[in-house]
């Protein structure tokens, strides 16, 4: 029988060169006469050891990586596929500590198969949360999801049950009574990839989640908004709808039940503001993505005018996971409010670099040390971004806070969509608060004044200051403008940018003085 | 580019029938023509405004809004670089002084030999094995300025 052996498929493992990999290895296979059948599976998310080869055997799989495609030669001469006295031999992929110490729900099944394989995503429990939803009245579907105490994994983490029951009661004004289902899968923030690792290591869980909350709501028609700097993930899900379609997973009539819902996949345009879901709303319209205000909500008047659920990627494909094992199991997982899983994206100067579930309350350090192990370039780590380009900035005095929406509130800081950035001792804080501004300057909606003038305005004073010109003058000056962009925005970007730029002056002052 | 061969007029008429029914089509509608043509042409504006019941101002507007969308050519290939914050951890800003050096341009031009255009963008989503550039639809990870250099190589040996 050939041997089985897995080449991950995902943009991270690509870039890394897992394609040339795989044509290695088959060739390899082939002039030594060996059976093999070389799967593209999808990735565990432990970049660093990307692209991570696995080889079936009756006792586990078997790992090795990193590997580049001049290491493919080398390791066959030490044996690979068979168990290979090599460099690169990892031991058995299970045994492998930063992922045998992690706790997973949402990535359990990421990287263990064909991501578009149906039968694989069936196999792990795949559609066990749809089946039960299908037999249960919308109200129970709801209750389900606020029994679970899940919130919003976008970054704002606003119960996902409430706003479902607030989608669920209003009324839609719409002939056709239509809803809408509405995926924000624009993943903007820098040092974030988990919701491309889940669609496309697992994409059936996200078609299952949204599945499962048009169910509840009563809406038979969804969105997801891609981001078009994911060209690679948007291949993956358009053939997975095509092929949950086929499957009549996604229709006018799921599985004989009469029930329907369809997917529509659409492509973003590079505006990072359309993350944020009023202004996806507007891009979705065909518009500018401007930002709206807020009542009326998204879930009584949002697309089109009408009731609509806007929910993060793993916030819905977290879903499938309650449907199917009940909200206690998930429940039971965290701290205080923050129940579940926290899926920590470890990134930027670091040397374990990846995708970290584990339930709530670990703290910064314990990531970004054990799991991380300490920066790529060796040098001592100075300043920890979290929660993406409107994130704090954190000190080393502060990395000790533990990864939950609370802990993080209460030192200024925000966990978002739990990206973690490491930066090392060569930084410049200056230059990060100024990129602040530079970013919120480029892609500010252009809705509110002090958002698209302040951040503009922003720029200058923390050249000035650096310049050392009027120092005590243009400090105050920048604190007021920080002020006013807090004050005076609609949403978190003219809000929030001021966090990273307030964070560097507090804890890196040094930097701006030359 | 069969432009020449097929009218613009039925390119973005037929661009446009293929969307018609769609909630929000202008965005789709948009990418559609640019993937077909490689820019939206400006003189697609008034003809994509009239099929769509739209102003022109308002199919400008939604241009000029979206980073991606371009009324005139690219370069054969465009290279989009990451300027955001876990690539600058790795680096990034030296990468962004040595592509400009190297091809001797700087965001939103194109080679003289109309070989690349280059890009800033925020975020590829690969940011633990940064930093990333997109060269076309391929990323690349952990990109120094030596591995730039030879994807470049590699791009002027196809031509």
């Amino acid at each position: 029988m050939a041997i089985r052996i897995f080449v991950p498929r995902d943009a991270t493992a690509c870039a890394l060169g897992a394609d040339e990999v795989a044509k290695f290895i088959r060739k390899g296979a082939e002039g030594r006469g060996l059976e093999v059948e070389v799967f593209r599976n999808g990735s565990r998310g432990a970049a660093w050891l990307e692209p991570l080869v696995e080889v079936e055997t009756d006792a586990g799989r078997l790992a090795f990586g990193p590997v580049a495609a001049g290491d493919v030669p080398g390791l066959f001469e030490a044996g690979f596929p068979g168990e290979a006295d090599h460099m690169l031999s990892l031991g058995f992929v299970d045994e492998i500590p930063w992922l045998a110490r992690q706790q997973r729900l949402t990535f359990a099944r990421a990287g263990l198969g064909d991501p578009l394989s149906l039968e694989n995503y069936d196999s792990l429990e795949g559609f066990k949360g749809l089946e039960r939803a299908l037999i249960l009245d919308p109200q129970a579907i709801v209750d389900e999801i606020k029994k679970s105490g899940l919130r919003g994994r976008g970054g704002a983490a606003f119960p996902t049950g409430i706003k479902w029951q607030t989608v669920l009661d209003a009324p839609s004004d719409n002939d056709n009574k239509q809803k809408y289902i509405v995926c924000n899968a624009d993943e903007g923030d820098s040092g974030t990839f988990a919701d491309r690792l889940l669609m496309e290591s697992d994409p059936y869980q996200l078609i299952e989640g949204m599945t499962i909350a048009g169910l509840a709501v009563g809406a038979t028609e969804g969105f997801i908004y891609l981001r078009s700097e994911y060209p690679h993930c948007a291949k993956v899900l358009e053939e997975a709808i095509s092929r949950a379609e086929q499957a009549a997973y996604l229709g006018d009539d799921i599985r004989g039940t009469g029930k329907a819902f369809r997917i529509d996949l659409r492509i973003a345009a590079g505006a990072y503001i359309c993350g944020e879901e009023t202004s996806l709303l507007d891009s979705l319209e065909g518009k500018r993505g401007m930002v709206r205000f807020k009542p009326p909500l998204p879930a009584i008047k949002g697309l089109m005018g009408l009731p609509t659920v806007v929910n993060n990627v793993l916030s819905l494909a977290a879903v499938s996971t309650i449907l199917a094992r009940g909200a206690a199991h998930y429940r039971d997982f965290g701290t205080g409010r923050s129940r579940g899983t926290l899926t920590v994206q470890l990134s930027g100067n670091i040397k374990r670099g990846g995708l970290v579930e584990l339930p709530f309350g670990a703290t910064l350090r314990e990531l970004v040390e054990d799991f991380g192990g300490g920066t790529a370039s060796d040098r001592p780590a100075r300043a920890i971004q979290v929660g993406g380009p409107l994130g704090t900035y954190l000190p080393e005095s502060q990395w000790d806070v533990a990864l939950d929406y609370e802990a993080l509130a209460e030192i200024g800081g925000m966990l978002g969509h739990g990206g973690v950035v490491v930066f090392d001792d060569t930084v410049d804080m200056a230059q990060q608060a100024r990129f602040a501004m530079e970013f919120c300057a480029v892609e500010s909606c252009g809705k509110c004044t002090p958002c698209r003038v302040g951040s503009v305005r922003g720029v200058e004073v923390i050249d000035r200051i650096v310049a050392g010109k009027e120092r005590e003058f243009n400090l105050a000056l920048l604190d007021d403008l920080c002020d006013t962009l807090v004050e005076g925005s609609l949403c978190a970007m003219g809000g929030l940018t001021p966090y990273p730029v307030r964070s560097a002056l507090e804890h890196f002052q040094e930097d701006f003085k030359r | 580019m069969q432009a020449s061969a097929v009218s613009l007029q039925e390119i973005v008429e037929s661009v446009i029938a293929s969307h018609r029914g769609k909630v929000g089509a202008l965005l789709p509608v948009l990418h559609a023509i640019q993937d077909k043509l490689g820019h939206v042409p400006k003189q697609a504006v008034p003809m994509i405004a009239q099929a769509m019941s739209l102003s022109r101002a308002e199919v400008h507007g939604v241009m000029s809004f979206y980073h991606d969308f371009r009324d005139e050519p690219a370069g054969k290939n465009i290279i989009h670089l990451c300027r955001a914050e876990a690539c600058q951890a790795m680096g990034s800003r030296e990468l962004e002084r040595h592509v400009m050096d190297r091809l001797g341009i700087g965001y939103g031009e194109t080679t003289a030999d109309g070989l690349v255009s280059l890009e800033p963008v925020y975020c590829l989503g690969n940011c633990a094995c940064t930093p990333s550039i997109r060269i076309n639809d391929d990323i690349h990870a952990r990109v120094t300025g030596q591995k730039f250099d030879e994807l470049i190589n590699r791009l002027e040996a196809e031509g």
